[in-house]
């Protein structure tokens, strides 16, 4: 029996992965959760649709702090009827495309140390900086942003923004090129990582494996694609799957999407319409009695808010389906067999973060 | 002609950061007087070693602060991922209360003498989490004995290395060996 966890340096925050080992060799992993609970669906019945936004932030996946608002006020906006302007729809794409780079790159930087190289961390970091640099001249923050809200996003575009945007983005796929070189060629990343950790696509499946973790398995699904939301059904870009299902796989699953998250910026900016940004909602927004579910692609996979009202200008009940926790099982399945040291490689590959799993 | 020799100067206890600027100005100059214990607080102000040791968002901001642009590594300040060689616990992010007594194990792993930091408005008093949650510990004080707060949800890089200055200068100024003595 080995306890790993939860304070390790390995474990991208406190989760516990009670190993049972034969000699090196891994028999069973069971991960204990819950040391990041933070009651995030019971305090969201006790505060307003807008407060919840703030919540949504902190208490859920707090790396992709604007994918959280978006799957929320979706539920929201879907239940409520509340109209988005064509402007605000397009920001927020734009935005959720930065967010997920950002959020990979903390990914690749972090996972990369687990596996003994430095370098790519501070690469990873210098790019995600400009890319918070770009989020604080919008949105004021930079992890937390509390920047869309019901029937919109709080304030426009600044002046020169989209120009500052573009050339990030005429120039990130230098830098991607970069990681590639560090990583990609690295004969010692390669063994880490190819053929280890092989998640089977039907394991995927009844796991219910989602986003990029599933993707590398070949199940060839993305919300963006099958269930569009904001301005995603209007752009062209693809979405990377690949079938061989190991800790390879799943990194060129998402170097590959930032290469598409690049694109869809940059068509969205080309096409971004002028107009309204916010449509006119009261600050306490009622929402109607009823029930709804708003599912998005996370960063880490699918993620989905189940929404119930009755008729107050609070929730009733949030049901947060977080892609992380459903990864997360998926890594049980196919840690067995592989040795301890393979262990940090799996973990790491399928990128979770725990405030995702325990909310 | 007054042969009297000069008066000789009182002597003078020059701040140590400013005696070595005196020291390294002067050419051949060798000596230098300071107390024992402000040249061992100067030494470990000068080398906090964290605790690599991250609960929530606040860890993100953290990691920021130690990657390029930021760049912890210039006041000396380079995480340690084991608390044997740690002496210098930053608690970013919310702690629950199943989380507590792993945070207090690991405050006792630390050799003394040790410092905490409570990064952000969620480890000093439960930030957003405060009054209506019931699984969230409402600020780390009452774990553990913090040194310095640092203020903001998430604070921002510059906000966490204002924190570790102001602990260097709380620690410039530290009873260090005297308190040894009297605790023997």
């Amino acid at each position: 029996m080995l306890n790993m966890g939860p304070q390790h340096p390995s474990t991208h925050g406190v989760l516990r992965l009670v190993v049972t080992l034969d000699g090196e060799n891994i028999v069973e992993v069971q991960p204990d959760i819950g040391y990041l609970h933070s009651s995030v669906e019971k305090m969201m019945e006790y505060r307003t649709y807008l407060q919840n936004v703030a919540l949504t932030d902190r208490g859920m996946d707090y790396l992709s702090a604007l994918a959280n608002e978006e799957a929320f006020l979706l539920a929201v906006e879907r239940l409520g009827g509340i109209e988005v302007p064509p402007r605000a729809r397009w920001i927020r794409t734009i935005m959720l495309e930065f967010q997920r780079i950002a959020s990979h790159l903390v990914w690749l930087g972090t996972w990369a140390i687990d596996l003994g190289a430095t370098t790519v961390f501070l690469y990873c970091f210098r790019e995600r900086e400009r890319i918070l640099d770009l989020f604080e001249q919008t949105t004021g923050g930079r992890l937390h942003h509390v920047y869309f809200r019901p029937g919109g996003v709080y304030e426009d575009l600044p002046a020169g923004w989209t120009d500052r945007a573009l050339a990030f983005c005429a120039e990130f796929p230098r830098h991607l090129q970069e990681y590639h070189d560090l990583l990609t060629g690295n004969p010692i990343f390669q063994v880490r990582t190819q053929g280890v950790g092989v998640l089977p696509r039907e394991t995927a499946i009844a796991m219910g494996a989602c986003g990029p973790v599933a993707r590398a398995s070949g199940v060839a699904f993305d919300v963006r694609k099958a269930f569009p939301y904001e301005a995603y059904g209007e752009l062209d870009f693809e979405v990377p799957v690949f079938s061989q299902g190991d800790c390879w796989a799943r990194y060129l699953v998402r170097m590959e999407e930032m290469r598409q998250s690049v694109r869809i910026i940059e068509q969205a900016i080309a096409q971004l319409p002028p107009g309204e940004i916010r449509s006119k909602v009261q600050v306490t927004v009622k929402l109607p009695r009823g029930e709804v579910y708003a599912r998005t692609e996370s960063p880490r996979g699918d993620l989905g808010v189940y929404l119930v009202s009755n008729g107050d200008d609070t929730p009733y009940r949030v049901k947060i389906r977080a892609p992380s926790f459903s990864n997360l099982f998926a890594l049980t399945e196919i840690m067995r067999g592989w040795k301890v040291a393979d262990v940090i490689a799996i973990l790491g590959s399928v990128d979770i973060v725990l405030s995702d799993v325990d909310r | 002609m007054s042969t009297q020799p000069a008066a000789p100067r009182p002597s003078q206890l020059l701040p140590l950061d400013v005696a070595v600027d005196v020291l390294e100005g002067l050419p051949g100059g060798r000596v230098i007087l300071t107390k024992v214990e402000s040249l061992l607080n100067w030494g470990r102000a000068a080398s906090l070693w964290p605790l690599t040791f991250g609960l929530a968002c606040c860890a993100i901001e953290m990691m920021a602060a130690f990657a390029g642009r930021f760049d912890l590594d210039r006041i000396g300040v380079i995480p340690r991922a084991t608390p044997r060689q740690a002496d210098l616990m930053i608690v970013a992010g919310r702690c629950t209360i199943k989380m507590a007594p792993i945070v207090r194990r690991l405050w006792e792993q630390m050799p003394e003498p040790k410092y905490v930091i409570s990064m952000g408005s969620c480890a000093t008093c439960g930030g957003p989490f405060y009054y209506d949650n019931y699984s969230i510990l409402k600020g780390i004080d009452q774990v553990v004995p913090v040194d310095v707060y640092v203020p903001g949800c998430p604070p921002r890089p510059e906000a966490l290395i204002e924190g570790i200055l102001k602990l260097q200068e709380k620690i410039k100024v530290e009873p260090f060996l005297r308190r040894a003595a009297a605790q023997a």
